[in-house]
Parts: C-alpha cells; sequence; structure tokens
C-alpha cells in the first residue's frame, strides 16, 4: 500500500472523553512515550469536578491536552491539531479549542442516540452524519465495536471488561498515527496489571488491534514524525509539578539532614504531594494525614519545633484555615515550609480549575503584622527548585516560608533535566546545642546578623526553654506586653523576613532588552504563556521583555531598578489583579495588568494580542 | 506515659521544675495546686528533664508551660493536641504533656482532642476541668451544667454539657482517669500512672476557678460531702465510699448503693477492674447531678486501661521496615525516575 510519512514540527492532541473513558492514563502514556522519544512537550489535564459526573454529560467531560514539538516549547499549546472524541460530550466541549482543518478522532458509538441526548444535541442531530464537521478531517472509528473484535477469544471478559479497554485502541491507533513503539506502554501496563494476566493480555491485544488498525486500514494514508527536540544535553525524565515539589523537598531534607515531616489534610489539587510523600519511607519520611487543615499546620509546627524539616500542603481553603497557625510560626520563628496549590476561589470555588488568587492572602492574609517569605514555582520542573528554596529559606532564616504553585501546573507534565544529587547546593543548618562559655541562660530570641534566632530543640541540656503565641520580650522571649516591645519586635520581624532579599539572587530578565518599550512581568505559571508570546513577538522585532518572579516576598533587591527600565510594565495574571496591587505599591510604577480569571491559562495568543498594543 | 528512663537520673527536685516567671493566677485559683503536683512529680519520672515537653492551647490553665523549667509550648487556641501529636510523631523518645481546659480540649480543639486518642500517641493530656471560661471572664463552657447562668447565658445555659471521660471513651482512649485540684496525693498518684501509661492518658481534673465558677466541685472535694459524694477507684477493689459504710454493687447490669450494714461484705460488691471495658463505661456514666435525688457518687481514680500500639511506634516501624526491604532511599535513583532519555 501507498503510505507517505510527513515529518511534523509541532502537533497538540487533545485526548477526550467521559470521566471513566480512562483519557487521562491514554494521555500520560502517549505523553512518556513522547517524552522519552526525546520530544519536547507540555500537557494540560483538565478534570471534571466530580470524580463521577453523569456519564455522557457535558460536565462529566475529562480531557488532557499535549503538545509535543521538535522546537522548545513552553505551553500545553492554544488550539488542537487532534482532537480525539470518545463521545459526544467530549466534541460538544472541546470542538472550539480545534484547529480548522484539524483532526477528529471519533468513537461512533459515543454518538449514538443516547450520547448526543445526553449531550444536548437537538433531536435528530449527529454531527458526524449532518456534514456540520466539514472544516475539520472527521475520521470515525468504531472503537467499541473493534476493541470487543479483538477481545473475541476472552470469554472470561464480560462486556464492560472489555469496554473498558477502549483506551488502549486508541491509544495503539495514534501511537501508529506518531510513529511510536508500543514498548513502554507495554512494559507500564505489565506493572500495572502484572498478577492478573488475562486483563494484562487483553489490554496488550487492544493496544496492539489499534495499531494495526492503523496499519492495514486503507482510508490512513500518511503518518506523522516530529522529531527529537533541540534541547540542552543532558538526561531528562518526564515530570509533573506536584511530583516535581515533592522531590524537591525530599531533596532539601536530605541535603540539609532534617527528618521531613509533612502534616496535611486531602484535598484538590495539592493531595498528589501527600500521595508521593508517602511512598518515600525509606527517605525517612514521616507524612500525617491529619483530622483537618489546623492539625495539618500544626502537627507540621510541632515537628519542626522538635527539630524536623515540618511542611504542610493545601489549597486556598484550607490556607484560610491554617492562617492563626501560620501567625504562631512567625511568633515562634520556627522554620516551616507552607505549599499552596492555588486553584479557584473563593471559598470551594472551582476545585479542578487553576487560578493565581491567593497572593494577596499569602501577602496579608493573617490577622496582626505577620510578615513571611513567599516564594512561587512557575513550570511543573520548577516546582522542585522552588521547594528547594522553600526549605533552605525557612531552615536558614527561622521563619515559615509560602510556596505557591496552582493546578495548571501542579498536573502539567514537561521534560526535565533532573539534577545529580551531588551537584544540589548543600543547605547548612545549625542547631544551638549547649550554651555558650559566655551564656549563663539560654536567650532563646537572641538573634544573629541575619536577625534569625536559634533552634533550640527538646531533649538538649541547658537550653530549656518556652515559646508561645504571646509576644516575647525581645533577646529573653519572656511574655511580654510592654508597648516600645511590642512595637520593637513588630519591627524585628518584618525587617527579618525583608533581609531574606540579602541571600537570594538578583533578579533576571528571562528574555529581551535590558532597558526599553514593554516589560511582561509574571510570577507563577504564566510563565509558559508569556515567555512564548514574548519570543513571537521578539522574533517579529518587536522591543519587548519578559522578567519572570521566583521572589515575591521580599522581592529582590534589583527589581525596582528593572522596572524603571521600561516605558510600560505589564502583569498578566489569573487573578483579579494581584501582584499588581502589590508592585504600585513597593515601586510607585503605573503597571498595567491583563486579568484571566477563568479557571484556565492564558494562552500565547491572546497574550501576544495584548502586549502588542502596548509596543 | 512511659519514655526512655534516664541511664543517669538526676537527683531533682520539685524546685528544680518552677521557673523563673511570676505565676499569674488568680489567688486561690486550684491551678497553683495542679502546678505543684505536676512540680513535684517530675523529679521521679525518671526522665531527663529536657526530655519533658509541656505543651498548651489556650485558657487559664494554658499558661502552665511557663512556670515549668522544661522545654515548653504556649501555642494557640484547642491545638496543643495537633502540635503535640506532630512532635511526638517527630521525637518519640521525648515525654509530651499537654495541658488544656474544658474550652480548649472539648470546644475549639474538640476535633484534634478526639484523634489523638484514637491514634494513641503516647503522651499525657492534662484536662483543667472548671467548666467556666476562665480568661475570658466567665462565659459557660462545653462542661458547664444546664440553667448555669454565666455572662453570655442570663437566662441560664440550655446546652447539655459533655461527659468528657465518656468522650474520651468514645474516642477508644487507652487510659482514663479523674482526679481533683484539692486531693494532691490522689492527684500526685495519676500524673504518675498518667506517665507510666503507654499511650494517650487522658487525665480530667477538676480545678476550681474561684473568680468565675467557684464551688463547682465542692460537693467533692470538701470535707462534709467528700465521703457521701465520692468514690475512689482502686484496682482490685471493692467499690466502697461513704467511710466504708456504703457500697456500689451491680443488680443484673445495673449499678446500686448499697448499706454494707444491711448485711452486704465486699464479695458481694462491684470489684473495680480497670481493664474491664465494659464496667469502664458503666463507670463512667455515673455522671449524675450531685443535686438530685439518689444519685450515684463521682468515681475518682483510673477508670479504663488498656494496651494498644502507639502511632508514633507504628509509623516509626513503616519507615525501618521499609529501609530494612529497601536500603535507605537513594537520593539520585529518585531524581532520575523510571524512565530516562538521553539527549546528546
Ligand atoms: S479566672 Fe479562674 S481559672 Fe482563671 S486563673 Fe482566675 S481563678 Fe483560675
Amino acid at each position: 500500500m501507498n503510505r507517505t510519512e510527513a515529518v511534523l514540527q509541532d502537533v497538540v492532541i487533545k485526548f477526550a472523553g467521559d470521566s471513566g473513558d480512562g483519557m487521562q492514563l491514554t494521555g500520560q502514556q502517549f505523553t512518556n512515550n513522547t517524552a522519552l522519544m526525546g520530544i519536547d512537550l507540555a500537557t494540560f489535564p483538565d478534570f471534571p469536578a466530580e470524580i463521577r459526573a453523569p456519564q455522557g454529560t457535558l460536565p462529566g467531560v475529562s480531557g488532557f491536552q499535549l503538545h509535543f514539538s521538535s522546537d522548545r516549547i513552553y505551553t500545553p499549546g492554544d488550539l488542537c491539531d487532534v482532537l480525539v472524541a470518545m463521545n459526544a460530550a467530549a466534541l460538544k466541549v472541546n470542538l472550539k479549542a480545534l484547529k480548522h482543518g484539524g483532526k477528529i478522532i471519533a468513537n461512533v458509538e459515543g454518538f449514538d442516540t443516547k450520547n448526543l441526548r445526553l449531550a444536548n444535541y437537538a433531536e435528530g442531530v449527529n454531527p458526524l452524519e449532518d456534514g456540520s464537521l466539514e472544516g475539520y478531517e472527521l475520521i470515525k472509528v468504531d472503537v467499541t465495536k473493534l476493541t470487543r473484535e479483538a477481545l473475541k477469544e476472552f470469554p472470561e471478559l464480560g462486556m464492560k471488561e472489555k469496554d473498558r479497554a477502549k483506551n488502549m485502541f486508541v491509544l495503539g491507533f495514534l501511537y501508529w498515527m506518531y510513529n511510536r513503539s508500543l514498548e513502554n506502554t507495554i512494559s507500564f501496563l505489565n506493572e500495572k496489571f502484572g498478577k492478573k494476566e488475562v486483563i494484562l493480555n487483553s489490554n496488550i491485544k487492544v493496544l496492539q488491534a489499534g495499531y494495526n488498525y492503523g496499519d492495514t486500514t486503507e482510508t490512513f494514508t500518511t503518518r506523522y514524525r516530529v522529531e527529537k527536540a533541540k534541547l540542552p544535553a543532558g538526561r531528562y525524565r518526564n515530570i509533573m509539578g506536584n511530583q516535581s515539589l515533592a522531590l524537591g523537598l525530599i531533596a532539601a531534607a536530605d541535603k540539609s539532614g532534617l527528618p521531613l515531616f509533612l502534616g496535611t489534610y486531602p484535598i484538590t489539587p495539592a493531595s498528589d504531594i501527600l500521595h508521593e510523600l508517602s511512598k518515600h519511607k525509606s527517605f525517612n519520611i514521616r507524612t500525617f494525614q491529619a483530622e483537618d487543615e489546623i492539625a495539618g499546620i500544626t502537627s507540621a509546627i510541632g515537628a519542626s519545633y522538635g527539630g524536623s524539616l515540618g511542611v504542610t500542603t493545601t489549597s486556598g481553603p484550607g490556607m484560610a484555615l491554617k492562617a492563626e497557625a501560620m501567625g504562631l510560626a512567625v511568633m515562634l520563628e520556627i522554620p516551616l515550609v507552607i505549599v499552596n496549590v492555588q486553584r479557584g476561589g473563593p471559598s470551594t470555588g472551582l476545585p479542578t480549575k487553576t487560578e493565581q488568587s491567593d497572593l494577596l492572602q499569602a501577602y496579608y492574609g493573617r490577622n496582626g503584622e505577620c510578615p513571611m517569605p513567599v516564594i512561587s514555582a512557575s513550570t511543573p520542573s520548577d516546582c522542585f527548585a522552588a521547594a528547594y528554596e522553600a526549605v533552605r529559606i525557612a531552615v536558614q532564616h527561622m521563619t515559615p516560608v509560602i510556596l505557591l504553585s496552582d493546578g495548571y501546573i501542579a498536573n502539567g507534565a514537561e521534560p526535565w533535566k533532573f539534577p545529580v544529587a551531588e551537584d544540589l547546593d548543600p543547605i547548612a543548618v545549625s542547631f544551638k546545642t549547649q550554651l555558650g562559655f559566655d551564656e549563663h541562660k539560654f536567650m532563646p530570641y537572641l538573634r544573629d546578623e541575619k536577625l534569625v534566632r536559634p533552634w533550640a530543640v527538646p531533649g538538649t541540656p541547658g537550653l530549656e526553654h518556652r515559646i508561645g503565641g504571646i509576644e516575647k520580650q525581645n533577646i529573653t522571649g519572656n511574655v511580654s506586653y510592654d508597648p516600645e516591645n511590642h512595637q520593637l519586635m513588630v519591627k524585628i520581624r518584618q525587617e527579618k523576613v525583608d533581609k531574606v532579599a540579602d541571600y537570594i539572587p538578583d533578579q533576571q530578565l528571562d528574555s529581551g532588552p535590558a532597558k526599553g518599550k514593554v516589560l511582561v512581568l509574571g510570577w507563577g505559571s504564566t510563565y509558559g504563556a508569556i515567555k512564548s508570546a514574548v519570543l513571537e513577538l521578539q522574533a517579529h522585532g518587536h522591543a519587548v521583555s519578559h522578567a519572570h518572579l521566583r521572589y515575591l516576598r521580599p522581592f529582590p533587591k534589583n527589581l525596582g531598578d528593572i522596572l524603571r527600565n521600561f516605558e510600560h510594565i505589564l502583569i498578566p495574571e489569573l487573578n483579579n489583579g494581584q501582584l499588581i496591587k502589590i508592585i504600585r505599591d513597593q515601586f510607585l510604577v503605573d503597571a498595567k495588568g491583563y486579568h484571566k480569571i477563568m479557571g484556565v491559562p492564558i494562552t500565547k495568543t491572546e497574550l501576544v494580542e495584548v502586549i502588542k498594543k502596548l509596543v | 506515659m512511659s519514655t526512655t528512663t534516664a541511664t543517669h537520673p538526676q537527683t531533682l527536685t520539685a524546685k528544680d521544675f518552677a521557673t523563673d516567671q511570676e505565676v499569674r493566677w488568680c489567688p486561690g485559683c486550684g491551678d497553683y495546686s495542679i502546678l505543684a503536683q505536676v512540680q513535684k512529680v517530675m523529679p521521679g519520672i525518671g526522665v531527663p528533664k529536657e526530655n519533658i515537653v509541656f505543651i498548651s492551647g489556650i485558657g487559664c490553665s494554658s499558661r502552665f508551660p511557663y512556670y515549668m523549667n522544661t522545654y515548653g509550648m504556649h501555642s494557640i487556641h484547642g491545638r496543643a493536641t495537633a502540635i503535640a501529636s506532630g512532635l511526638k510523631a517527630a521525637r518519640p523518645e521525648l515525654s509530651v504533656w499537654i495541658v488544656t481546659g474544658d474550652g480548649d480540649s472539648l470546644s475549639i480543639g474538640g476535633n484534634h482532642t478526639i484523634h489523638l486518642l484514637r491514634r494513641n500517641f503516647d503522651v499525657n493530656v492534662l484536662l483543667f476541668n472548671n467548666q467556666i471560661y476562665g480568661l475570658t471572664k466567665g462565659q459557660y463552657s462545653p462542661t458547664s451544667e444546664q440553667q448555669k447562668v454565666t455572662k453570655s447565658t442570663p437566662y441560664g445555659s440550655i446546652d447539655h454539657p459533655f461527659n468528657p471521660l465518656a468522650l474520651a471513651m468514645g474516642a477508644d482512649a487507652t487510659f482514663i482517669a479523674r482526679s481533683m485540684d484539692r486531693d494532691p496525693k490522689h492527684l500526685q498518684e495519676m500524673l504518675t500512672r498518667s506517665h507510666q501509661h503507654r499511650g494517650a492518658s487522658f487525665l480530667e481534673i477538676y480545678q476550681n476557678c474561684n473568680i468565675f465558677n467557684d464551688g463547682a466541685f465542692e460537693v467533692f472535694t470538701d470535707k462534709s460531702s467528700k465521703a457521701e459524694e465520692t468514690v475512689f477507684l482502686e484496682q482490685g477493689k471493692p467499690l466502697v465510699f461513704s467511710n466504708q459504710q456504703k457500697g456500689l454493687r451491680f443488680d443484673g447490669l445495673k449499678p446500686v448503693v448499697v448499706n454494707l450494714a444491711d448485711g452486704y461484705s465486699a464479695d458481694d460488691l462491684w470489684i473495680h477492674d480497670e481493664q474491664d471495658f465494659y464496667k469502664a463505661q458503666i463507670l463512667i456514666r455515673m455522671f449524675d447531678d450531685a443535686r438530685v435525688e439518689g444519685h450515684f457518687p463521682r468515681p475518682f481514680g483510673v477508670f479504663y486501661e488498656t494496651a494498644r500500639a502507639c502511632y508514633e511506634d507504628a509509623l516509626r516501624l513503616q519507615i525501618e521496615e521499609t529501609i530494612a526491604v529497601k536500603g535507605k532511599g537513594n537520593l539520585d535513583k529518585l531524581l532520575r525516575g523510571n524512565e530516562v532519555w538521553e539527549i546528546a
């Protein structure tokens, strides 16, 4: 048969189906396969809020978007080239994100009368049949029938069990279409179903059937290939944000020699950090699934007080509940890392959707004058470095630190040039172990040049002392209601956090000239979109620069100088304008904002338009 | 609770456990006695002073750590139990004492209390029950009796009060005891028993707040009524009270008060057995209002003690077993993951 092979540079596939169709797994498998080919990639899973929303309905659609390219890429892509639609609802929800002329791979059985009705198509209308998809390349595959056929020789499987393997058919077909090997998925299936032979063999069989279907059916005449990306040399793996954040914590605990204690309560989208950490007991990690958010943070405070690296993980609603305990940690001046994987708010808000709307809460959301360092992660793999840095600041500055991630990077994946343990900067920690020769009594609030007080943990003879949430007398730590002392202590706690700026790197520009017309200033998960938009505009000769903040409190000392070098400052955020308030407040610059509060990331395309208006 | 004993027992006295901080409770407050008994007991428990930690929440009683020359934390309202959980999980060798009040541990911190008990951390909970909010100047608490007139209940409280020991039993506490501020010897004994128990010890201490709720426990503590209104529990001994004149016996499953003069001997009476799960529940429910005719005396002592694995031990065991099987974690292996590709 006459087959052609086309080389593509850049592909965006969206896998969409009912939340029970296994689209997340299919997407992840294709992602891992892509990663192992050395192709650059970025992913964006898009879950429904309900675990099992009514089958076949629009709210029940679960999606997984994968962008892969032989070029460097930084976002999961704005529009898709290929849409896999396992049912009518999946098509309806995602069609607007498909490029004109894009491919639709539709599971025919998912467009029966019942599914069409559930997806709110008018009586008698079937988009696969009525010509409405003319502008696209429609590939109709009877996945259910073909899957069942492939499993003819598995009489021990019921119809329901057979149908469960549908996603493997689609995966196999796509592997054929993009010239991939089935190897990594077969070994994944082996690991997953190793002991359940029938399930294992049936899944492999269907996977192969999908592949062979592409191979033998004459309608498909073109296969595609995306070449290896020109990534910097090195060893890579694929990683998701929450996982890389967990690894960052483990690495930092290892490098600081502190046992890691996680006190937490399950909450979307942060729970995967708990899941990951609870797997690694061989690193002497204690994970404690507490009775509530408050016990999550307070147990971590207890562990830190005892000399562990105390960590608590949560999302917005949990942050609200932890606020009082954060204040305690500020008063106690002990190390603590508070991870907020942000989601849409307020209240329960949009639990499975992304947002950056907890920055002001992280900055100001506590009673009293209660400063603490705030840092942020900007991509899935960057969560590693951000977590590592959060730990360093916490233990070296004896302070709670807030680390902001969000649902988008938490669940997104990308290739990661992972570090070698030896190359990670050591994190020096010192405990006070005895009184100095000139000391008669331990002074728990005597400070060093960083304004940091000593960490003296229970079990140390001669350093018995009491601390607490009531205002401390300077130096002695005794309870004090003295007005002058309170003013002094408030100022000291602020200055201590401000001083962190002396121990962090200067702000760098991500790209663009150091002086000029427009600076796009971002933080967190908008990194990929801003970077892509700015690079595109630069390629078209526009003078645009991009700076992305890791350190939000305190800011790097040179940030003001950078800001003053530009005519316009644009701050895109997934909120109603939060960083922009702080920047205007601290630097008195006339920054402009771009605010998207739709639960989804900013796209490159929209950002290009926004920036264009300024250049 | 029991912890590692000192290899070189320090010869300390109660004075070594006092701090230079001025004690700030109201004169006459029951807290003074409790502090004195705790300081007396500490030198004898066989734990080096530096390994002892007192953690409290908020309330009058929660000032306690400032007066103990050990490690200590005066934390936030209701959370001492949760902080202690984290500390004990991280540092099992420490002797951890939680000082809390009826508002702190049963109202704002009720959730942490029950979860600490069910997990059975090897810590001691000292619940100073004064049936009132003292620090906020006199509102009713979750243990205040119904109809109580306080600042926040001018028409009388309509809240049904907690029976703290029944709550502890419901949460599967492994050591449940009651004592009072005005019986120093008994209190010392109960503190020692709490320390000796391996697991979460729940000791309720009736504490008089002479400012906002004076005399709340007077019937149990006053010489004139104590004998009649209290029954002191002793392992293996019959339940007798009223100067050995009365006793408790079972009529089927129901406890009844009998006069020993009516021909009952010790053999007819209820013999106290701390390990008896079912009897403990009945004993704990002897919680009558002393003003009501025909009420039972209020029991004091150890109601129940049982052995169950402690959370921190199980946690440590999982780590040790994993390391025994897989070896110590290798950071490079972890960072590398399972699927790696190389770009030249
Ligand atoms: S208010 Fe009551 S409980 Fe508080 S210190 Fe005074 S007497 Fe004691």
